[in-house]
């Protein structure tokens, strides 16, 4: 059996909808960040494939400004995270409500 | 020295500023001093210019300096720049030669004011003002000195501005420029469509050319006759003027008399070419109010018993002259009116100034009379100014007045008999005022009307009270007659007990120690003696109710007779021409204030006041030599301000002979002017009541009619606008405001801070958006 383009793109699907669901339905912001990056990534897999599958290099250089960015919201994420630790251990991202409208 | 035509108005605005910083410092008399000497210096600049100018040919006679760019805006150029032509010229030769005058006579008038250097201040920024609009080259400057000059107006009406009234005049005269001024904006927005540009030069360059559409011109020229109506005082708009007079005399003669009001004809002077230019009828319209504005405030100033109110009328009416003149074509006259009424009407104005000072402060002329005695400068020079204002020969009112008149019957016989009418009604009330200041008996020690009444409301109450008095003294000797009475029954019955008592001891009925006949009898003397006391007391109390009751029949006579004398008195007069009220009656209750002024004659003012007066009483005479009619070699104006006029100079068709009869005619009117006045208010031929009806005095109730329409009708639009304004314009704004908080107090529900939600409805979002591509994608 052949590993074709719609086995990764199918695999890119199902992380993509874990990341989803998994930021839907936990509460802890750091599994939650977790998420993000499965959902991020799941992407960067379909580019990935697909820049492979089309011939395009272009797949390949989306998913560098997708590290990158992820990167960045990594490094501000967190800091963000630990600082809210540090002053409400154990805090779950519904208690972090104080914008409520 | 063309270039120096920018000092001319430097010096008046140095002064200024030094008197805004230094002038509390410098104080009384050293800030009026430096105003005067700005004004001196400026005029010593105009001179020079105009040497200059008389050294080029006349077709080199307009220069315009320009300083720098002020409103570089697009299409929109102008510059401060100063336009130095016979016209502008002559208009600052006379702002600033009489204008120096004044500030030297505002030293004398002003010494002691708490705000001596703050008027002087004033004065100096309205004589600025006043240069920048004749010398701006430019309408947009002129606008700027034309304000400039109202809001100098302004401040100085309302100079004693603790007094409400000075306030409110104030405020009067700023709201009734302001829809002159409506006008000239108009104007100047128009032109400036019309020619793309706002320079006299250019824009009357361009319509002498005749590059501009009657309909156009017409439109300019109307718009800039509504702002000469407000600015100069002409019908409908002249209710300010009577009112401006609130302010400190030099003031009114300065600004409401020699300058600022004629800025009106001026800058219709400056037009020239678009009034000639404009529809017929447009010249007819100036001509018309201003006739017409002349003879109806010629009429209301028959009337007036404010000396300053007579000249505020009479100042309306002579720029109702200028405007007919300028409305027959005659630009020339219109100036040499304006310029000799600046020198006569000045002179009345400080004369008055003079005459109130001496008065102090009072300005009713009926309390003036016979003033000559103690003020022989100030009479003698008011004396030539009504002269030269009736239109006497060789005063220099006459020649200015009959040119104008020639003119006008050039135009229209009927404007001409207007004309003359008012001529005759202006020799009137001039005389009327001068035999009531100067002449006659002295009158400023008599008892007022008012006081009079107040000293026989006096009289007659302490009369009342003296009745009342008695009235109480009967009813009291009255009750002590009673009680007299009353006790001395008492005593009678105490008598007879005792007599009752001593006789039945004596019969021996009772035998008790009380009993005894010796005790008893003495009981009886003693009761006897009561009796006599008593009965002595009724007398003495009849005796002192028959003198009350004298006394009382004695005041309720001497009542009644204050009661008839007080009814029977004559009626004392407004204006006591014959003699002084007879106060015999009522001498003692008189108000002090009577007295005080015996004691206290008028006086004749300091040199710096008079000296003025002598000033412009030679000029007043000597006047006319600007513009004789025998040669036309002898019309010096006409030569000079020829360049200025675009040849739209109207020129007189009439004969030499016809020119001596109107002459004749218009001196006769004077002459019966001044007759008549003299026989009502010298000779008391006339009842000088006949001319003094109260519509007239009351100025044909005109302004109290706006008054009362503004405050009633008026008001209730204003308000209905009010309401407009916060109902509706607010209302939509407020309503917008509203709408969106409510909306946003919808919203604000999904914002709940719950970042798994804000999450959740990213992914139903992306769901929706994939679903509605797939189905697009799927058509």
């Amino acid at each position: 059996m052949e590993v074709t383009v719609a086995w990764y793109l199918t695999l890119g699907a199902v992380l993509f909808t874990l990341g989803a669901v998994g930021l839907l339905v936990r509460r802890n912001p750091l599994v939650m960040f977790m998420c993000v990056e499965l959902m991020l990534n799941a992407v960067n897999l379909t580019f990935v494939s697909l820049g492979d599958d089309l011939g395009d290099l272009g797949g390949q250089v989306s998913v560098f400004f997708v590290l990158v960015v992820a990167a960045a919201e990594v490094v501000v994420g967190l800091g963000i995270i630990v600082a809210i630790m540090r002053r409400r251990a154990g805090a779950t991202a519904d208690d972090l409500s104080v914008l409520r409208g | 020295m063309l270039d120096l035509v920018w000092l001319i108005p430097a010096f008046p605005l140095a002064g200024f500023a030094l008197l805004l910083v230094a002038g509390r410092r410098l104080g009384e008399p050293r800030s009026g001093w430096v105003a005067t000497l700005a004004m001196v210096g400026s005029f010593a600049a105009t001179v020079g210019v105009v040497v200059d100018q008389l050294s080029h040919d006349e077709h080199h006679r307009r220069s315009v300096t320009t300083l720098f760019s002020w409103v570089p805006a697009g299409d929109l150029s102008v510059d401060i720049g100063f336009l130095a032509d016979p016209l502008s010229l002559t208009m600052c030769l006379f702002i600033t030669g009489v204008g120096a005058l004044i500030h030297l006579y505002s030293i004398g008038y002003m010494h002691g004011d708490t705000d001596f250097s703050r008027f002087f201040a004033y004065l100096n920024l309205f004589a600025f003002s006043m240069l920048v609009l004749v010398l701006g080259d430019n309408m947009l400057l002129t606008f700027l000195g034309w304000e400039g000059v109202g809001a100098c107006s302004y401040l100085l009406i309302s100079f004693w501005f603790t007094d409400p009234a000075n306030a409110s005049a104030g405020k009067k005269a700023f709201i009734t420029n302001r829809i002159g001024d409506w006008g000239v904006l108009v104007a100047m927005c128009l032109t400036f469509f019309t020619f793309g540009s706002l320079s006299y030069v250019e824009v009357l360059d361009a319509t002498d050319a005749g590059q501009v559409a009657e309909s156009t011109a017409t439109f300019i020229a109307v718009m800039l006759f509504v702002g000469a109506i407000g600015k100069s005082a002409q019908f409908p708009l002249y209710l300010w003027l009577p009112d401006a007079m609130a302010g400190p005399t030099p003031v009114s003669a300065l600004i409401h008399a020699a300058t600022m009001v004629t800025s009106g004809i001026y800058l219709l002077t400056r037009v020239n070419p678009i009034i000639a230019d404009a529809a017929d009828w447009v010249p007819s319209l100036i001509a018309w109010v201003g006739v017409g504005t002349a003879l109806f405030a010629a009429t209301i100033a028959m009337a007036q018993t404010d000396m300053k109110k007579v000249l505020a009328y009479s100042t309306i009416s002579q720029l109702g002259y200028m405007f007919l003149a300028v409305g027959c074509g005659a630009y020339v006259p219109a100036i040499f009116h304006m310029v000799t009424h600046a020198f006569f009407k000045a002179l009345l104005f400080l004369g008055s100034g003079s005459v109130i000072h001496g008065m102090d402060g009072d300005q009713d002329l009926r309390h003036y009379g016979g003033l000559r005695k103690w003020m022989p400068v100030t009479a003698s020079t008011f004396i030539i100014g009504w002269l030269a204002i009736a239109g006497v020969p060789p005063f220099a009112g006459f020649w200015s007045k009959d040119e104008i008149l020639a003119y006008a019957w050039n135009e229209s016989p009927a404007l001409w008999a207007v004309g003359l009418v008012t001529a005759v009604l202006t020799a009137f009330y001039m005389t009327r005022q001068v035999v009531l200041t100067f002449f006659g008996r002295h009158r400023y020690a008599d008892a007022r009307p008012d006081e009079v009444v107040a000293a026989w409301d006096g009289r007659l109450a302490a009369a009342t009270a003296n009745l009342d008095d008695s009235v109480a003294t009967v009813e009291a000797a009255r009750t002590g007659r009673e009680s007299a009475v009353a006790v001395r029954a008492e005593a009678e019955s105490a008598h007879a007990s005792a007599i009752e008592a001593a006789r039945s001891a004596t019969s021996g009925d009772t035998a008790d120690d009380a009993s005894d006949p010796e005790v008893l009898a003495q009981a009886v003397l003693a009761a006897e003696d009561a009796v006599t006391a008593a009965v002595m007391a009724v007398e003495v109390a009849e005796e002192s109710l028959a003198v009350a009751q004298a006394a009382h029949t004695v005041a309720a006579a001497d009542h009644a007779i204050v009661i008839a004398a007080a009814e029977g008195r004559d009626e004392v007069p407004a204006l006591a021409l014959d003699a002084a009220p007879d106060t015999d009656d009522v001498a003692d209750h008189l108000p002090d204030a009577v007295a005080a002024r015996a004691d206290h004659h008028p006086h004749e003012s300091p040199w710096t006041m008079t000296l003025p007066l002598v000033v412009l009483a030679v000029l007043s005479v000597g006047g006319g030599i600007m513009q004789l009619p025998f040669a036309p070699s002898l019309r010096f104006l006409e030569q000079w301000l020829e360049p200025s006029l675009f040849g739209n100079e109207v020129h007189l068709g009439l004969g030499a002979g016809m020119l001596w009869v109107l002459a004749a005619i218009a001196i006769a009117g004077g002459l019966v002017g001044i007759a008549v006045a003299i026989a009502a208010y010298q000779r008391r031929r006339i009842d000088h009541r006949v001319f003094e009806q109260p519509l007239l005095a009351d100025a044909w109730a005109i302004d109290r009619a706006v008054g009362d329409f503004m405050g009633g009708p008026g008001r209730a639009g204003f308000e209905a606008t009010t309401t407009f304004d916060e109902r509706i314009v607010d209302g939509a704004v407020n309503g917008v405001g509203t709408s969106v908080r409510r909306l946003a107090g919808v919203l604000r529900r999904f914002h709940n801070g719950l970042v798994r939600t804000y999450a959740a409805g990213a992914a139903l979002g992306a769901v929706a958006l994939l679903l509605w591509f797939l189905t697009r994608a799927s058509w």
